[in-house]
Order: C-alpha cells, then sequence, then structure tokens
C-alpha cells in the first residue's frame, strides 16, 4: 500500500490552507470575507469567495496563549469582560490588524448567521460599523419547536437568495446554481464522512482520542464544502476502522471511563483539561459536536432545517434528546459540563439539561466553571477537585456493579 | 396642583405593587398574559379580551430556585422573572410570551417551560432582518399563530378588534410620548422617580385606562407655568431606569431626567403601529419601522446619533448610560455610545446596574461626580 499522509495532518494541512488562500486572495486585490462559523458554507463556497472564521482564529489565539491579552485589549476599547471571549478577541484582532499566534487577512464584508447565538449579530455589527464594511445577515430564529415549521424554511430560503445577490453585488461574481449544487453535494459527502469517523467513538474500547474531535471539528465545520475535507475524514474513518480491527486507538493508555464532555472546549487550558481526565483513565467518547456538525440533507429545504437543527438553535427538548441518544449510542459511564462564561445561550440552559442526562441516562455528572478562550474564568483548583470527585463517583458505581 | 400630586401617587402604587394589581384585575373578571422583555405584540392580546402585563424582573429579589436554571451570568431581569414565576408569581395568568431577541432571553423561555409548567409558555419569534419582505412575511406568519392561540385562550380576534386594540395603543403611544415631553418641561413637578413610575405603571394597567391618566396628568402640567430649572437635565439610557435607589440619588443631585432611550422606557412606545387594511401587516410593519435597540439589527448602529439628537432637541447637559450587567446586546453597543456622545461633545458615564444590587455608594459617588462635571 502506497504511503500516505494520516488524516490527522491532512485536516491540519487543510485548515491551513483555507488561510493561505484567504491571504493569496487577498495580496491579488480579492474581496476576503469573515464569516460566523454556522453560516452556510455553501454560499461563499458555490461564489468561489475565500473566507475566513474569526471563531475558529480566536481558538487558535487562545489555545496558544494569547487569549488574555487580546481580550485586556478589547475591553480597553470598551467591551465589557462579560462578552463571549471569541467576541472580544476578534473585536481586538480588527482593531490591531495582527496577531502573533495567527494572522489572517482583514475583511471586506463580513457574513453572519446567528444560529448560533444572537452575540454574533452584535458582534458583526461592531465589525461592520468599525471597519465600515457590509454586512450580510442570514438570519435563523431561534426554534422553539422541535421540527422547523414551514414558514421558517420559506424565510431562511429568501434569505439564503438575498444573501446570494448582495454577495455577487459586493464581490461582483456571477451565481451559477449549478455550482450551489456542487457544494451542497460536497458539503453532504463531508459531513457524512464526519458523522462516519465520530462515530467509531462507540466502540469499547475507543480508537480515538476523543479530544482530537476539537481540533477535527473546525475543518467539518468551515472547510465542509471542499474536497479535499471529504477525503480527509473519510481516511479517517478509515483508520478508526483499522484501529478498530487491529484494537489500537490514538488514546493512550487504558481506558477506564467513557465521557461525555459537554461544550465548547476550554482553549487556553485544553492541556489542564485534558490531563486531569488522563490521569484517570477517561477518554472522551462523546461530544454534541459529533452529531451536532453533520449536516445531512438531500435539497434546498431540507438544508434550511439543517441550519436550524444546530446546537444553539433547538429547543431544550430537542437538545436533550440529541444528548441523550449520543450517550446511549456511546455507552458514557459520565457526563463533564463546561459551564463556559463566554457562552451565555449553552451555558443557560445547561443546568436543565444536566437533570434531564442524569434521569434518563443514569450517569453521574459534573460541571466546571471555564471559558473557551479568556484564560482568567477558570480555575485549575476547582476543576481538579470537581473531575476527582467525578471519578470517586464513577469508581463507586463500577464497584456496585455499574458499567 | 393637588390632583397632579394625586394621580402621581396613584400610578406610583401601581407601578410599586404589581401583585396587587395583577390581583384585582384578575378579581375584576379579565384574564391576563404575561409579557417579557424587550417587545410582545400586547395589542394581540388586548384584541382577544385580555390584559397585557409586564415581566421585567423585580429588584432586589433573593434568587434560589432560578439558579436551578441559570448560572450566575445571565441578567438579573430574567433571573428575576424566573425566580418569580418559579415561585408562583404568575400562576394566575393565562400564559406567558417569551420573546427571542437575545440569547438569555432564548434560554428563559425554555427554562420558563421546564421550570413552571403549570403555566402556558408562549414563544414571540421576531425576524431580525425586519424589514425585508421575507421577514415581513415571516413575521405576519408568526403573528398569525399567536393571534389563533391567544384567540383560544381569550376571545377569537376578529379584525375589527384587532384594529381597536391597535388603536388604543397608539393612542397610549402618542400619550407616552407626549408625558416624556412634558416631564422634561417641568422637572419641578414630575421628579425622576415619579416618571418612572408614569412610564413602568403602564405595565400593570389597562392601557385604556392608563392612557386617560396620564393624558390628564399631561394636560394639568402642561396648564403650569414653565419655571426655570437649576438642577441639572440628563437623557438616560439602558434596558431599566426604574432603581428607585439610583432614582433618589439622582433626585439627591438634582438631577432631572429630560429624556431616553430605555428599553422598558420610550423604545416601547416611539414607534407607532401603522394603520393598514389588514391590521397584522401593520402590527409586523411596526417591528421593521423600530430603530435605535440593541436588540434590533441595525448594521449602521444609529443608537448612538438618535440619542444625541434627543439630548439637543430636549437641552440635555449629558447622558448617563444605566448598563445591564450581565446584558449583551448593551455591552456591545456600549463602545459605538461613547463614541458617538464623545464627537458630539456630550458628557456621558456609565453606571452598571442590576437589580440584585444594594450597595448605591459607588454609583453615588459616579453621580456625584458627573454632576460636578455639567
Ligand atoms: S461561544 Fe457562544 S456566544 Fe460566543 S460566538 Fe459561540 S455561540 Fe456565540
Ligand atoms: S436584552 Fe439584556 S436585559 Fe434584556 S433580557 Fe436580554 S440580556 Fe437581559
Amino acid at each position: 500500500m502506497e504511503e500516505r499522509k494520516p488524516a490527522k495532518i491532512l485536516l491540519r494541512e487543510i485548515a491551513d490552507a483555507a488561510y493561505q488562500r484567504a491571504w493569496d486572495a487577498k495580496n491579488a486585490g480579492e474581496k476576503v470575507g469573515w464569516c460566523a462559523s454556522n453560516f452556510p458554507v455553501e454560499i461563499p463556497a458555490a461564489l468561489d469567495i475565500p473566507v475566513v472564521y474569526p471563531e475558529n482564529q480566536a481558538a487558535a489565539i487562545a489555545a496558544k496563549g494569547g487569549g488574555q491579552r487580546m481580550c485586556e485589549h478589547a475591553e480597553g476599547l470598551g467591551y465589557s469582560n462579560d462578552l463571549c471571549a471569541y467576541a472580544r478577541i476578534n473585536m481586538a484582532f480588527a482593531d490591531l490588524k495582527t496577531c502573533e499566534e495567527l494572522d489572517m487577512p482583514q475583511p471586506d464584508f463580513v457574513l453572519c448567521c446567528n444560529n448560533i447565538c444572537n452575540c454574533m449579530i452584535k458582534w458583526y455589527e461592531a465589525l461592520a460599523k468599525t471597519l465600515n464594511i457590509p454586512m450580510i445577515l442570514v438570519d435563523i430564529p431561534y426554534n422553539t419547536e422541535y421540527e422547523v415549521s414551514e414558514d421558517r424554511i420559506r424565510y431562511i430560503r429568501k434569505q439564503f437568495d438575498e444573501a446570494i445577490q448582495k454577495l455577487c453585488e459586493i464581490t461582483g461574481k456571477t451565481f451559477d446554481p449549478k455550482k450551489l449544487e456542487e457544494s451542497m453535494k460536497v458539503s453532504n459527502r463531508t459531513s457524512r464522512a464526519w458523522l462516519k469517523a465520530t462515530d467509531y467513538c462507540k466502540y469499547i474500547p475507543s480508537p480515538l482520542n476523543g479530544y482530537d474531535l476539537f481540533n477535527h471539528m473546525a475543518v467539518a465545520v468551515c472547510a465542509r464544502a471542499s474536497v479535499e475535507a471529504a477525503e480527509a475524514f473519510e481516511q479517517l474513518a478509515e483508520e478508526y476502522a483499522q484501529s478498530v480491527k487491529d484494537g489500537t486507538s490514538t488514546y493512550r493508555g487504558e481506558q477506564k471511563y467513557r465521557i461525555m464532555f459537554e461544550g465548547i472546549a476550554c482553549w487556553p487550558h485544553l492541556r489542564h483539561t485534558y490531563t486531569a481526565l488522563k490521569d484517570r483513565g477517561m477518554n472522551v467518547v462523546a461530544t454534541v459536536y459529533a452529531d451536532a456538525f453533520g449536516f445531512i440533507f438531500e435539497n434546498m429545504d431540507e438544508m434550511m432545517a439543517a441550519y436550524t437543527n444546530v446546537p444553539n438553535c433547538m429547543n431544550i427538548e430537542r437538545a436533550a434528546d440529541m444528548r441523550i441518544k449520543i450517550a446511549k449510542r456511546t455507552s458514557i459511564d459520565g457526563a463533564v459540563i463546561h459551564v463556559n462564561r463566554s457562552c451565555k445561550l449553552w451555558s443557560g440552559i445547561m443546568p436543565e439539561i444536566e437533570r434531564r442526562l442524569r434521569t434518563e441516562v443514569g450517569v453521574p455528572t459534573v460541571t466546571f466553571d471555564g471559558d473557551q478562550a479568556d484564560p482568567r474564568n477558570f480555575t485549575p483548583a476547582q476543576y481538579d477537585t470537581r473531575i476527582q470527585g467525578f471519578y470517586e463517583v464513577m469508581e463507586e458505581n463500577k464497584k456496585g456493579g455499574g458499567r | 396642583m393637588s390632583e397632579i400630586k394625586s394621580i402621581l401617587s396613584q400610578l406610583d402604587c401601581v407601578a410599586k405593587n404589581p401583585r396587587r394589581q395583577l390581583d384585582m384585575i384578575i378579581d375584576g373578571g379579565k384574564n391576563v398574559v404575561g409579557c417579557l422583555p424587550v417587545y410582545c405584540p400586547e395589542e394581540l392580546v388586548y384584541a382577544a379580551g385580555m390584559i397585557p402585563f409586564g415581566i421585567w424582573g423585580a429588584d432586589g429579589k433573593e434568587l434560589s430556585k432560578a439558579k436551578l436554571y441559570f448560572p450566575a451570568f445571565i441578567c438579573s431581569v430574567l433571573q428575576s422573572a424566573l425566580e418569580l414565576g418559579l415561585e408562583g408569581a404568575f400562576d394566575r395568568m393565562k400564559a406567558v410570551m417569551i420573546p427571542v431577541l437575545c440569547d438569555s432571553l432564548k434560554c428563559m423561555g425554555q427554562n420558563f417551560k421546564a421550570g413552571v409548567p403549570q403555566v402556558e409558555f408562549l414563544p414571540v419569534i421576531h425576524p431580525q432582518n425586519r424589514k425585508t419582505e421575507a421577514g415581513q412575511e415571516f413575521l405576519r406568519s408568526q403573528y398569525m399563530k399567536l393571534r389563533k392561540r391567544l384567540g383560544e385562550i381569550g376571545t377569537p380576534i376578529s379584525d375589527e378588534k384587532l384594529a381597536e386594540a391597535i388603536n388604543i395603543y397608539n393612542n397610549h403611544r402618542r400619550v407616552m410620548r407626549e408625558f416624556s415631553e412634558t416631564a422634561a418641561k417641568h422637572p419641578e413637578l414630575i421628579s425622576a422617580s415619579e416618571r418612572s413610575a408614569v412610564i413602568k405603571s403602564g405595565f400593570f394597567m389597562d392601557k385604556a385606562e392608563h392612557t386617560k391618566l396620564v393624558e390628564r396628568l399631561n394636560l394639568l402640567c402642561g396648564a403650569e407655568p414653565v419655571v426655570p430649572w437649576d438642577g441639572k437635565r440628563v437623557i438616560v439610557t439602558g434596558i431599566l431606569a426604574d432603581s428607585s435607589s439610583l432614582l433618589s440619588i439622582f433626585e439627591k443631585n438634582g438631577i432631572a431626567v429630560v429624556g431616553d432611550d430605555v428599553a422598558a422606557e420610550s423604545r416601547q412606545f416611539r414607534t407607532d403601529v401603522p394603520v393598514t387594511k389588514d391590521p397584522i401587516e401593520g402590527l409586523a410593519r411596526q417591528f421593521a419601522d423600530m430603530e435605535g435597540c440593541s436588540v434590533l439589527f441595525d448594521p449602521e448602529k444609529k443608537r448612538g446619533d438618535m440619542i444625541v439628537k434627543l439630548a439637543k432637541e430636549r437641552k440635555a447637559d449629558g447622558v448617563i448610560v444605566l448598563l445591564t450587567k450581565f446584558c449583551d446586546p448593551e455591552e456591545f453597543d456600549y463602545p459605538f455610545l461613547k463614541r458617538a456622545f464623545d464627537a458630539a461633545g456630550i458628557p456621558s458615564i456609565l453606571i452598571e446596574v442590576d437589580r440584585q444590587m444594594v450597595n448605591y455608594s459607588q454609583a453615588e459617588t459616579a453621580v456625584e461626580a458627573f454632576r460636578e462635571m455639567l
């Protein structure tokens, strides 16, 4: 068999290449956009418009230790330290125009979608006003119902057309419906491969270290509409299949406990949060990202529904069901819940979700206070104590004849 | 003169006793539907023969049950509103309407549904692309769903009844705008606390009755001579400006509120519902016509300039920004407000407020210093 690069390298290259491509376009005088992570990527992809993702950059900056510096800069500009740290980091970057941890080109327009939060709207408004550039908003209202109603689908569908038209005006490109179909097809293929790969978590032991998913996720969300991404995830799934056969895993050591990690990673303290779990033989086998970012659709209307059925857009019943389903499928022993100071929407329904997880899955849960990007909102000591207590409960359960 | 005082004290009493007011309305034979911030189509409730009742939380409410649902970093408006709900304060209401205009409100609706199942939860879904035909069509569709459900809870809503409700509400809005001007002209007659109480009481009364009282108040004050005011004149902006401690600090410092851009005050009545053949169309149109509110999409961010314009019209000496702690929409707007005020040479201060706040000494010092500066 011909030597090939491991999928994880390919995925990193895809992420890096997206930044490079945006730089190249910018240097060639093309217009480049900043794009919300859950904005329908099929649109810029169909128009062949380069975009970069501030949330992605902010996560990388935070992981490399620049979170506090950037957050403080934004606070100096008048942005409250209660605001989402991704937003603060990005507002700081828009002001400084450069960042040693990770640079990206400045935008000529911004693409916003509020299916993950309305914070997004305020953040992108601030960008548009500060940088004096156009803003396109695809408004996906929070879904209080379980299914996606007709009128929502109609509303979102029309906004797609409007967004495409506005983007054409801004960039001077022309829209070819065939290319949209093509990008929808590729995006589906990527999502299927992502779902397939993440589904390997259900094996005991799991062939993957669940923390890997935090890194791969970015590609699943942002680069979905590229063939390279689809191929890399297909390869990742193959690698996991092979690991299952060989009885190997990217998780080093014995997997004593299978846990769900609820919420966004604590990027500034990734190592710390990971090590405390790893030292106690806990592997993450469940995250909502696994299922949540599998955007599968057969046609336009289903695509609109798929963009509504994302984690922060669903009602509490659907949000709980999704987690319960994942928890059962992956046979978790417990759940660690990140109460993320940055994300009001995610954290604001967590106590109720936690109760439902406990009663319907019957596993112990533990919460800790943290933040996806502002290191000041996390206390290692609290985390360690909570994880230790949680570990002891799981030990007891095991002794008592649990899993 | 004494009639002015008597109306003011009557409205103050209503503003301070929402619970008693609620019981009175219900015991009087009317059904009530609760309305959370920031915008609910109250006209639909009214047209269904029921009384819309504002729910904006309560000052000094100790939080215990709400902590089982919300983490600490959710605004105190919703924390205290949820606490009230969990305590059973809304049990006599037929339903509670909760919009999704900010992230915390999205959670509020879900937590309300989970924690207060005995009271029907009616989500109010507004579009953010509210000026386009797509957004308008969606809003009409959402309002039609609400119209149907409210018609079942109360009495069916005909076009005529809805048009009538809109008329009553527009009338109320006009009278409240006149009141805001009246209060600006007569700070010696209407203190900052009284101004707040007049506006706040409107959340807990039949709008037709409230209109009558405020209209009379406007008339009586209008007949009084305009006398020079030796205190300072300010505009307030934020979500709420009803804290009695804070308002009495204003008064102590001779500060009059001569205008506002407060979500619970002028933002509620500055935009009329256009009168259209299909009243639902008018209701939806109004949502598109609103400007300068932190929870409504506006890439131009007109709010700062709107406040500057108001400050000039009302000859204000400065602006006080009352920032509700943990309110994303307001926190995101603040840097732009500050820039607009600075550019216009209008002095401003930022005071962080919170419904759980007990210690106002910091705020007091800030207000005193600000007053000195003006
Ligand atoms: S972390 Fe939460 S608040 Fe911040 S951008 Fe993401 S979804 Fe929005
Ligand atoms: S707009 Fe602000 S104050 Fe109002 S509910 Fe939302 S977060 Fe709370």
